[in-house]
């Protein structure tokens, strides 16, 4: 015999100013076995939770639904209220008629309706609602960080300060990600070496921090508090542990032509090579596809030098395999392909240049050792063009539509510090808006303007070309509202930035969801902002939205903590909410296996007794432990054997037919 | 086709008698010469029985299903057309055909008969049916004397849309005639009822669909349609009682069958073969298969064994938002 306890919320006028609440509470008693229904202003507050509690105990409920928001915001709250009462929780079911129903409608008439339905339908469904009792699953006590930028080294120092071990997996040969290639920082111009390299160094030394460079994940599985990660070490064909990074192989090397991947491609580096003088591992690296010896057999010049014997051209990947507790993805971004934007002449005149290419030629460390030339031709140039939003806000689909965040204060920067040093160079901006904030920014951006005397002009580019070996660039003034035409020397471009390709693959593997422009979603916008929706997987860094460096420190300590938070609890509560499969329905077809995003199911074949037929049989196995509950098995499942606990087929058939009354 | 059907005895035989296999799943002649009918042939002797003809339609793959399982001793002979094969390889791929335990003798087709047809061309007091031995003349036998038909002309509807004569599996092939790729436009039916408004393709099915006796000959012809116990006959899954509860009671069987059989069903026509109300249920498979070839790229279920179909694969480059409107769906 159940009992219904059904408590509708107001929200104070959230929900009561779109639903005739009374209307609710009335329809609710005439339900089928429903024995108690009321209203509350506000269902969440302690006195709300009391009208659940006392009712639970004096009616003896057996099951309540709570009307109220989106079981995201406080399905854990009446559960755990229920559950105080002595309830399983798992006994209360929510109908949100909230964020599904008063902030959606303005009629009121058709509000009360549909509240009234998704009240019949959560009635239904909690009628069939079963007891659950979660599980308890252990947490490995290690942390496995995705990506060796700004954002995964202050993770992991973080995670390791607290006393947990951690991993960096790093794609590149060194840590230090994209803020090694800055050479000054907003809004205090100093240099980013000095502040990055320290950490980096840091990140090395510290006990708790294991570094794999030059390393991907390959593959990922498990669940929060115990994933299983299998990563493979590419061969750098020179021993790590041996190299004492003197450089000595660089400058022998005769094959010079790979492009220097650190200085943007701006000049080349030999196929033995250390990506820069702070690199941390400090250890060279061979690139295969430029190493003669590798390639033809002869050479073998760097061997010959080496002194520590570092170098095995014999050297194969390998693959670490590990588990963790909790995985963070700090997987950074690129610049986009500027070619695309072709108006701006970008593939075609060398003297157009992304904002990062400008920024390695401003290093000291730099293609041309800090020294502000021309790439074409070496000479120094005497006007400059800065083009803001190529690829941002972009409405054309060539681009992004978003505001890539950075621009505005790298591209103030850029002209400030290019003023300062060469003041008889002309500085113009072109830009849509400019963005500032942030701490001291529009300060910064204003003293570029006012006291730097940087040209900003209002206005897009339409196109820029080559001319008697000047560059001509045609944009608009729109508060002069006129066409005008510059002859300047060099143009920069302040690309838009875009998450790294590698994210979408990292992304996949830890069933992390992505929106539209591959960033990693969070679990909540504003309130869960370093949390992914899969339990477990944090996000630091730009991987999740564009953000500058201190934006970036700040999140990847907020990641750190969320991590250690659940590196310091020795037990984690399993869903109840998981697929199981009934093995006398079940065809052994492996459409669920296929389908299952978290690798939870399996086969096994042995002898059933289908009411008295004895057949040996191959049918599926779930792994409660691994299920997470997403409900894809249940749906492909031909013959209905796979269903979900909590949310089954039956309990889903009812809330359609109770929507459908 | 006559041609080859002694070879195919011959040969069954003498399997049988090597003991490579201990059955033979083929045809028998059933009351009326047009009835060949599925047989398990368990002796050498009784392989006499066996037929091979313009009316052995039916397709054997799901006889497999009981024939190889893990309790089934001995291997099973089993006589494939190339459309069968299709249905074989989806089975294989499913894990419900136990492949060491089958030898298959793939036999060559020029298209099989329906009798129906033949009597709709005026033949009367049918007596039998021979092949006039060019592979598409078919000489009637009646009471009234003979007469001669274009096989082209009284195809059964599957053998309409021929996806081609060539085997996808076997392990020895009897045939004496070359694939001649594919035949008809199979999705022309399904691009007419695309272009009909709602209402006209409700009306359409409406009409067809009351036809229906529920017989279930579609669903135990199908080879799809294998569960060990289908959810109509399950009352605990909530869907046995929904169908048959107005006028146009049937429509929910059928089209919960065609999503069950969605991203599996081979299009080997046996639904509408089977169909004594002659309802042409394929219309339903093709409409899905052409939807898949138009989201996910041209797939054809049972091409090989151990494919991936488009409704059960995730892949890197599966994109979160409505995919389907991103590819022109809605």
């Amino acid at each position: 015999m159940h009992k219904i306890g059904v408590f509708v919320c107001w929200c104070g006028s959230n929900i009561a100013a779109t639903v005739d609440i009374d209307r609710v509470v009335a329809e609710a008693k005439v339900q089928p076995g429903v024995v108690f229904a009321k209203d509350y202003q506000y269902m969440c507050s302690e006195a709300g939770q009391n009208i659940i509690k006392d009712a639970i105990k004096e009616y003896g409920l057996t099951g309540i639904v709570v009307c109220s928001c989106s079981p995201r915001m406080h399905e854990a709250t009446f559960r755990k209220a229920a559950s105080q009462a002595g309830l399983n929780p798992f006994m209360v079911e929510i109908a949100n008629i909230r964020e599904h129903c008063s902030w959606i409608h303005k009629d009121k008439e058709e509000g009360t309706e549909k509240a009234c339905v998704l009240m019949r339908a959560a009635v239904a469904k909690v009628t069939l609602n079963t007891p659950l009792k979660a599980g308890e699953s252990k947490v490995v006590k290690r942390a496995l960080v995705i990506g060796g930028g700004i954002a995964g080294i202050q993770t992991a120092l973080d995670i390791a300060d607290a006393g947990f071990p951690v991993d960096i997996v790093e794609k590149n040969a060194t840590i230090g990600g994209r803020m090694a290639q800055l050479d000054k920082t907003f809004p205090t111009l100093d240099c980013s070496s000095c502040i990055l390299t320290p950490k980096m160094v840091e990140a090395k030394s510290n006990e708790n921090i294991r570094l794999i460079t030059y390393a991907e994940v390959e593959e990922v599985s498990g669940f929060v508090g115990s994933f299983k990660a299998k990563i493979r070490k590419k061969a750098r064909y020179v021993k790590e542990d041996v190299c004492t990074g003197c450089g000595v192989c660089m400058s022998k090397c005769p094959s010079k032509k790979g492009l220097n991947e650190f200085n943007m491609g701006l000049n080349n580096r030999p196929a033995i090579y250390i990506p820069f003088a702070q690199a941390i591992p400090n250890v060279a690296v061979i690139d295969s596809t430029q190493c003669i010896k590798l390639n033809t057999g002869k050479c073998g010049l760097c061997e010959k030098v080496c002194t520590a014997k570092a170098i095995d051209y014999t050297q194969q990947d390998e693959f670490i395999e590990e588990e963790y507790g909790a995985i963070v993805m700090a997987t950074g971004f690129r610049p986009i392909d500027a070619s695309k934007f072709d108006e701006y002449s970008y593939s075609t005149c060398k003297d157009v240049v992304t904002s990062l290419e400008l920024e390695r030629i401003m290093n000291a460390a730099g293609p041309t050792g800090g020294v502000l030339l021309r790439p074409s031709d070496g000479k120094h140039p005497h006007s400059i063009v800065f083009i803001q939003c190529v690829g941002s806000r972009d409405v054309s689909g060539r681009g992004k539509p978003y505001c890539s965040k950075i621009c505005c204060m790298y591209t103030a920067k850029h002209a400030m510090l290019i003023r300062d040093k060469y003041p008889d160079v002309e500085v113009h901006v072109f830009y849509i808006d400019v963005r500032t904030p942030g701490k001291n920014f529009d300060e910064f951006y204003r003293r570029a303007a006012e006291q730097y005397d940087v040209d900003y002009i209002k206005g897009q580019v339409g196109k820029v070309w080559e001319e008697d070996g000047h560059l001509v660039v045609r944009g608009v003034d729109l508060i002069a509202n006129e066409q005008i035409i510059l002859n300047t020397d060099m143009v920069v471009l302040a690309t838009a930035i875009e998450p790294d390709p590698t994210a979408r693959k990292v992304a996949n593997m830890l069933t992390a969801s992505i929106d539209t422009n591959d960033f990693i979603t969070e679990a909540h916008p504003k309130l869960r902002p370093v949390e992914s929706p899969t339990a477990g997987i944090f996000l630091s860094g730009v991987c999740q939205g564009p953000k500058d460096i201190p934006e970036t420190v700040s999140q990847a300590g907020a990641a750190a903590s969320k991590v250690i938070g659940l590196l310091c609890k020795d037990k984690l509560t399993t869903n109840p909410c998981v697929a199981h499969s009934d093995e006398l329905l079940c065809n052994g077809c492996s459409c669920c296996e296929k389908v299952c995003p978290y690798g939870a199911i399996s086969y096994d074949t042995h002898l059933i007794n289908d009411h008295g037929v004895k057949e040996t049989r191959r049918v599926a196995l779930v792994n409660e432990a691994l299920c997470q509950g997403c409900g894809a098995c249940t749906v492909v499942c031909p013959s209905g054997a796979m269903d979900l606990k909590g949310f089954s087929n039956k309990q889903i058939m009812a809330e359609v037919e109770a929507i459908c009354l | 086709m006559q041609a080859i059907s002694a070879k195919i005895i011959e040969r069954a035989k003498e399997l049988m008698r090597e003991g490579t296999v201990t059955k033979v799943a083929g045809w028998k002649a059933g009351e009326f010469f047009y009835d060949a009918e599925p047989n398990i042939f368990e002796t050498a002797e009784s392989l006499d029985g066996l037929v091979y003809n313009r009316f052995c339609a039916a397709n054997l793959s799901k006889y497999m299903i009981k024939n190889s399982a893990f309790e089934s001793a001995g291997k099973v002979l089993v006589i494939l057309k190339p459309c069968d094969t299709y249905s074989f390889n989806q089975l294989l791929t499913e894990h419900r055909i136990d492949r060491e335990k089958v030898y298959i003798i793939g036999a060559g087709c020029e298209g099989m008969c329906d009798i129906d047809r033949v009597r709709a061309l005026g033949f009367k007091g049918i007596t039998g049916i021979d092949e006039k031995g060019d592979g598409k003349t078919l000489v009637v036998h009646t009471l009234y004397g003979d007469g001669e038909v274009n096989i082209d002309d009284v195809l059964v509807n599957k053998c309409e849309f021929c996806k081609g004569k060539a085997h996808k599996i076997f392990d020895e092939l009897i045939s004496d005639n070359e694939d001649e790729g594919p035949r008809g436009d199979r999705f022309e039916g399904v691009r007419a009822l695309e272009a009909m408004s709602p209402e006209e393709r409700f009306a359409f099915w409406q009409g067809e669909l009351s036809k229906c006796i529920r017989c279930n000959a579609c669903r135990n012809a199908c080879p799809a349609c294998s569960c060990r116990k289908c959810v109509f006959d399950n009352a605990a899954s909530g869907v046995a009682s929904k169908a048959n509860t107005d006028s146009f009671e049937e429509k929910m069987f059928h089209i919960i069958r065609a999503f069950h059989v969605a991203g599996r069903c081979t299009d080997c026509g046996e639904c509408t073969r089977v169909c004594p109300q002659g309802i042409p249920l394929h219309l339903f498979n093709r409409k899905y298969i052409k939807d898949i070839d138009e989201f996910y790229g041209t797939y054809t279920a049972g091409e090989e064994a151990g494919q991936r179909g488009p409704l059960i694969t995730f892949t890197q480059e599966d994109r979160e938002p409505n995919s389907v409107s991103d590819k022109g769906g809605n």
